[in-house]
């Protein structure tokens, strides 16, 4: 199949990026980032600069393969990221735009590589538990209700690629923040520390400059882990249960 | 004197500035469904049922500035943040994508009115300036209930809505309304963390309804009044 493909390039930080067309011939089995990689090496060949991307696992766990595709952070699935996507998906002669990753909080370092250190410094803010709490099997020794373990699982999956911010109208990280305090507090190993964390952590979100939620859930359509907003409503309650006690 | 300066901080946080606008939101939203409930009585054949309503209310005195200042304060408060909010945004993100699109299933719960909220807010915004003006210190005429004098509020909303270009500005803006409630209900609660995720679905929908009965509520009025004055 050949496809029309038009990529954001962007030399450096401080440069200023285009969109710049490409023909590629991909196949219909092929991954997203696969189609990509074919781009490269027709790139490398012709002696240009390869397409720099994030990619790491490519089996939807590591939160590395960032990218916007036709106006959607992880392409058009729900539920997957950008290499689970595969191409038969698109049809032939379609025209794919791909974009990074936009946001005061995510500086672009090149091409659609954008720097998510901020979401290290917000889990550095808070988004641990301090004590040892043993291996497995110390773990299985703690009852844990089956609803709350099941629940703080579901925040738990989490890969912090940043979709949420990605496809926030207002580049907020709350998707992100309150899946991690959501995670933590629901377990008795994060309770005790739940008060500072979440204080904590809504405070380095607003100093690396993500913007403000305002509940349009377009985060919760894009996860790739499908986590729901009422992870949000729930940080909103830790927040003001940890500043008023 | 610490925990008051915390208290401070908290409220002015990303998560503090969503419970403020909740709660002034809420508040407003009460306000305008016991403003809509006070308003149908203009459809009483008997001009004085409105007119001693009116009057009801402006014998609270002293009280009534007291909740008159207030209710402003809530309204500038809510203003104010939700201005904040979008310059922070536009600050979050320079510059947009270059194409949009659409997940597979929908974007969920953005919609036209989420997206269009500080636009309606800023109509509605200008619109009390004028409506206050118009009917709060409007030139109304004396008139008599009770052997005492009043305000004759009920000729003043009829000569007023005699025009059709009135009737066509308070109805164009009561649709803004009816956007304006239909994210903000929802939004107000999630904000309010009141949401259990189980209700999220039913609270976003009753947002419609709500927001849809209050819209149509004041739309109607001024229809119907020129209507029967035709």
């Amino acid at each position: 199949m050949k496809l029309s493909l038009k990529i954001w390039r962007q030399e450096g930080p401080d440069k200023e990026g285009r969109l710049v067309r490409y023909q590629v011939e991909a196949n219909p089995h092929m991954s997203f980032l696969e189609m990509i990689d074919v781009l490269n090496e027709q790139l490398i060949k012709a002696g240009e600069d390869p397409v720099e991307f994030d990619h790491d696992c490519r089996e939807g766990i590591c939160g590395s393969c960032n990218m916007v595709i036709n106006g959607v952070p992880h392409g058009p699935l729900r539920g997957t990221a950008a290499c689970q996507l595969h191409m038969r998906h698109y049809k032939d002669g379609d025209t794919i735009v791909i974009e990074p990753w936009l946001a005061r909080g995510f500086p672009i370092i090149k091409d659609l590589v954008v720097d998510r250190s901020a979401f290290d410094r917000i889990i550095a803010a808070g988004g641990y538990v301090s004590v040892d709490t043993g291996s497995a099997p110390d773990a299985n020794a703690i009852p844990i209700e089956k609803v709350k373990s099941d629940t703080a699982f579901d925040y738990a999956t989490c890969i912090g690629c940043g979709a949420c911010v990605a496809a926030c109208p207002n580049a907020s990280a709350s998707l992100f923040t309150a899946s991690k305090i959501a995670h933590l507090a629901l377990l008795p190993q994060g309770d005790a520390e739940r008060k500072t964390r979440v204080v904590r952590m809504v405070d380095q979100m607003e100093k690396e400059g993500f913007g403000d939620c305002s509940n349009h859930g377009a985060c919760e359509v894009v996860c790739p882990k499908e986590i729901p907003i009422d992870a949000i409503a729930f940080m909103r309650r830790e927040y003001m249960k940890a500043v008023l006690s | 004197m610490e925990s008051q300066s915390k208290l401070i901080v908290a409220l002015t946080s990303q998560v503090g500035r969503k419970y403020l606008t909740g709660i002034t939101g809420v508040l407003l939203v009460i306000f305008i469904i016991g403003h809509l409930l006070g308003n149908l009585q203009l459809l009483d054949s008997d001009p004085e049922r409105f007119n001693a309503y009116a009057k009801s209310l402006h014998d609270f005195g002293l009280l009534l500035y007291i909740i008159e200042i207030a209710l402003a304060g809530v309204i500038l408060l809510h203003a104010f943040i939700g201005i904040a909010i979008f310059m922070r945004k536009l600050k979050a993100r320079k510059h947009g994508y270059k194409v949009s699109g659409q997940k597979q299933g929908g974007n969920g719960k953005q919609s036209l009115a989420s997206r269009s909220m500080i636009y309606t807010g800023i109509v509605l915004l200008i619109f009390l300036v004028v409506h206050i003006a118009q009917f709060r210190f409007g030139p109304a005429k004396e008139t008599v209930i009770n052997n005492e004098p009043a305000m004759d509020l009920h000729a003043l909303v009829m000569e007023t809505f005699s025009n059709i270009w009135w009737v066509i500005f308070y109805v164009g803006v009561m649709v803004l309304i009816g956007f304006h409630l239909r994210h903000g209900i929802w939004s107000a609660l999630q904000s309010l963390g009141a949401m259990k995720p189980r209700w999220s679905k039913a609270i976003h929908g009753a947002a419609l309804i709500i927001g849809l009965l209050l819209a149509i509520g004041f739309l109607v009025l001024p229809i119907i009044i020129y209507v029967r004055q035709v």
